[in-house]
């Protein structure tokens, strides 16, 4: 039991990023709807920056930042990475937003599940446009 | 003398720039975007063969940007793997770009012409970024790069159904890229570095680690998505058959490879080969997934009526081999697998650019519509057959070079139970190219009536059986393809000796 504990307590981080990872990649899984789909991405990918985060606190370390009083620092590294990830996350999500706009133009529902049955009434209407033209062609021949 | 210096961070600046220059001049000329884009990729090109020239004269070269040392500054760091990698990208993108006036024309809004030629060039720049770099991180970065102008590229056209493909590829892909993330921290936590010649030095003292060992479990499911190996194929099929037929050509032809190229990076530049083998059977693992990926890939391909989706299928089964020779770990596979980067650019650019054509002139997709096809457009039909029986893998081209490294390597190494994987590979190839020649060359009976011809988005008309063959300014670049797919098939004496001390390098 103690060492259930203290399992939790010193390793308390990286069970709040892997909850997260879970639940991120749970709902861009199961999800059928587009926007619920990039919300669970967003999570996902913040789990992964909290990861990023979590891992460059050193023991007793300080804010990177030159202070008398400070002995040891935090590792500033995976802070920067992040940033850098973190303009990449909100690029990638800009642009899931704006297929998703164009997609809601086009089949006026974000729902995945439409979007296939509309598909693939398009697919049988020109299979059927198709041979319309063919039966048309030929009486003409 | 500064300048010769400073060309490993200039073939990634120029494009850069000139991605954001595009569409403030497109809006002066309409020819102006598609005259930039090819010059660029052409000196980009031009680049690139001069870093290789220079790493066989002089070795490895390295770069550090800002003039920071590495391992605490970003460095570019380029051997003959990445030579020959950067050498292969840029020149199917100065051929594309040649290429793509006038399908662009057709299949993409005027509207939005420049702004395809931005994200064209941005999609460049990540990709060679990629190859480029030698530090784990920017790979990351880099692909982002290039996946994020790759969803766009993919959407840019006319049809609806591009949208939603575009739409599973960006979540299928951030998946990935996520993953390589993941890996990346991983790594970073067991070694405090993120060079990549800095880890290969730092990880063999940390291999019993499991930190390093989830690193590597990410990286290769990640890997595997961004590069479709077979079950993870799923994003591929859509994205390349509802893309406008030149993004379909320049991310067949390139994208998976840089997506081979990193892996082959990671999982034996990063990782060494006995890591992969001893600590964890991860290159039998991927034995067995390649090998389903040459079999499934080729044979869903012939399932499929539609033309580039059944090139997309081929796609999968073509990484497949590429996937098989790498993690083969020996010397012979490992060469035929990185020339069959080459070869597969080289034939899979050729065949996408011969859909384009036939697209541009007939506005057919369909394997039925091709009927008796070899006397309207000739000069496309033999620049398909070319590359088909590249693809099939008969001697005297391309395609046979590489599978028959493979195939001496997988016997070399002991797994002579690979031949018939790579032989029924070949026949179910065999199988989809030679229907369509069947179709093309020798009809079983003509169409009963005239197909309706678009004729390059003219007034839709009918058209007699005759003689009509797509424009020079697309043909010029198809029949490029075609005649290097049939020169480096009977001299692959270049390629191979880059290819050889690529390989000789990865599995030191």
């Amino acid at each position: 039991m103690i060492d259930v504990i203290h399992f939790i307590q010193t390793k308390f981080y990286y069970l709040v990023v892997i909850f997260l990872m879970m639940i991120g990649l749970y709902t861009t899984i199961a999800s059928r709807n587009l926007i619920k789909k990039v919300i669970g991405i967003n999570i996902f990918q913040i789990s992964v920056f909290l990861f990023y985060i979590a891992m460059a606190k050193v023991k007793h370390g300080t804010a990177p930042i030159l202070w008398d009083k400070a002995v040891i620092y935090d590792n500033p590294l995976p802070h920067v990475l992040i940033l850098t990830a973190i303009v990449v996350s909100v690029s990638t999500t800009a642009v899931a937003l704006a297929l998703i706009i164009n997609i809601y133009k086009e089949y006026e529902t974000i729902e995945e599940d439409s979007i296939l049955a509309k598909q693939e009434l398009d697919e049988e209407e020109s299979i059927l446009a198709k041979q319309k033209l063919d039966i048309d062609r030929s009486n003409m021949a | 003398m500064k300048f010769i210096q400073e060309l490993p961070v200039l073939i990634i600046v120029i494009p850069l720039i000139f991605a954001v220059i595009i569409p403030l001049v497109g809006r002066l000329n309409r020819l102006l975007p598609w005259i930039i884009a090819s010059t660029i990729t052409f000196f980009c090109f031009l680049i690139s063969i001069s870093l290789l020239i220079t790493v066989l004269d002089t070795g490895r070269i390295s770069y550090w940007l800002g003039g920071w040392e590495p391992p605490w500054g970003i460095e570019y760091a380029i051997d003959y793997l990445n030579a020959f990698v950067l050498v292969v990208v840029s020149f199917i993108a100065f051929i594309v770009s040649l290429y793509s006036r006038r399908s662009v024309e057709l299949e993409i809004n005027k509207n939005k012409i420049s702004a395809f030629y931005c994200i064209y060039m941005l999609f460049i720049t990540g990709l060679m970024g990629i190859v480029i770099t030698g530090d784990i991180f920017n790979i990351y970065v880099f692909l982002e790069i290039s996946s994020l102008a790759g969803y766009g590229l993919i959407a840019i056209g006319r049809k609806r159904e591009a949208l939603v493909a575009s739409y599973n590829y960006l979540i299928l892909g951030t998946i990935a890229a996520t993953f390589i993330l993941i890996g990346i921290g991983y790594i970073y936590m067991a070694t405090g570095t993120l060079n990549i010649a800095d880890l290969q030095e730092r990880l063999p003292a940390l291999f019993h680690s499991k930190m390093v060992l989830v690193a590597l479990a990410f990286f290769t499911v990640g890997l595997s998505l961004k590069l479709a190996l077979f079950p993870l194929h799923a994003w591929l099929p859509g994205a390349y058959t509802h893309a406008p037929s030149v993004v379909s050509c320049i991310m067949a032809a390139t994208a998976t490879k840089v997506g081979v190229y990193a892996m082959l990076r990671i999982i034996f530049g990063v990782f060494r080969i006995e890591f992969d083998i001893h600590f964890i059977p991860i290159a039998n693992i991927l034995i067995v997934v390649s090998s389903m990926a040459i079999i499934a890939g080729s044979a869903l391909a012939i399932a499929q009526t539609n033309l580039k989706r059944m090139l997309a299928y081929s796609s999968i089964g073509q990484i497949g081999y590429i996937v098989l020779g790498a993690v083969l770990a020996n010397q012979i596979a490992m060469t035929g697998s990185i020339i069959h980067i080459l070869n597969h650019a080289l034939m899979k650019g050729a065949l996408f650019m011969v859909v384009g054509c036939i697209i541009y002139k007939t506005g057919i997709e369909d394997i039925s519509g091709l009927r008796g096809m070899g006397k309207k457009m000739p000069f496309t039909m033999a620049v398909f057959t070319v590359a088909g029986l590249s693809m099939m893998g008969v001697p005297l081209t391309v395609g046979f070079v590489s599978k028959w490294y493979i195939a001496i390597g997988a016997l070399n190494a002991g797994m002579g139970y690979l031949i018939p994987v790579i032989i029924t590979g070949s026949l179910l190839a065999a199988v989809y190219v030679w229907r369509i020649i069947v179709n093309i060359y020798f009809p079983e009976e003509l169409p009963k009536h005239e197909l309706q011809y678009t004729d390059g988005g003219a007034e839709i008309t009918d058209h007699k059986s005759q003689y009509s063959e797509a424009p020079w300014s697309m043909l010029g670049p198809t029949i490029a393809l075609a005649v290097l797919c049939i020169y480096f098939g009977i001299s692959a004496t270049a390629p191979l000796y880059i290819a050889e001390k690529a390989a000789v390098m990865l599995l030191q």
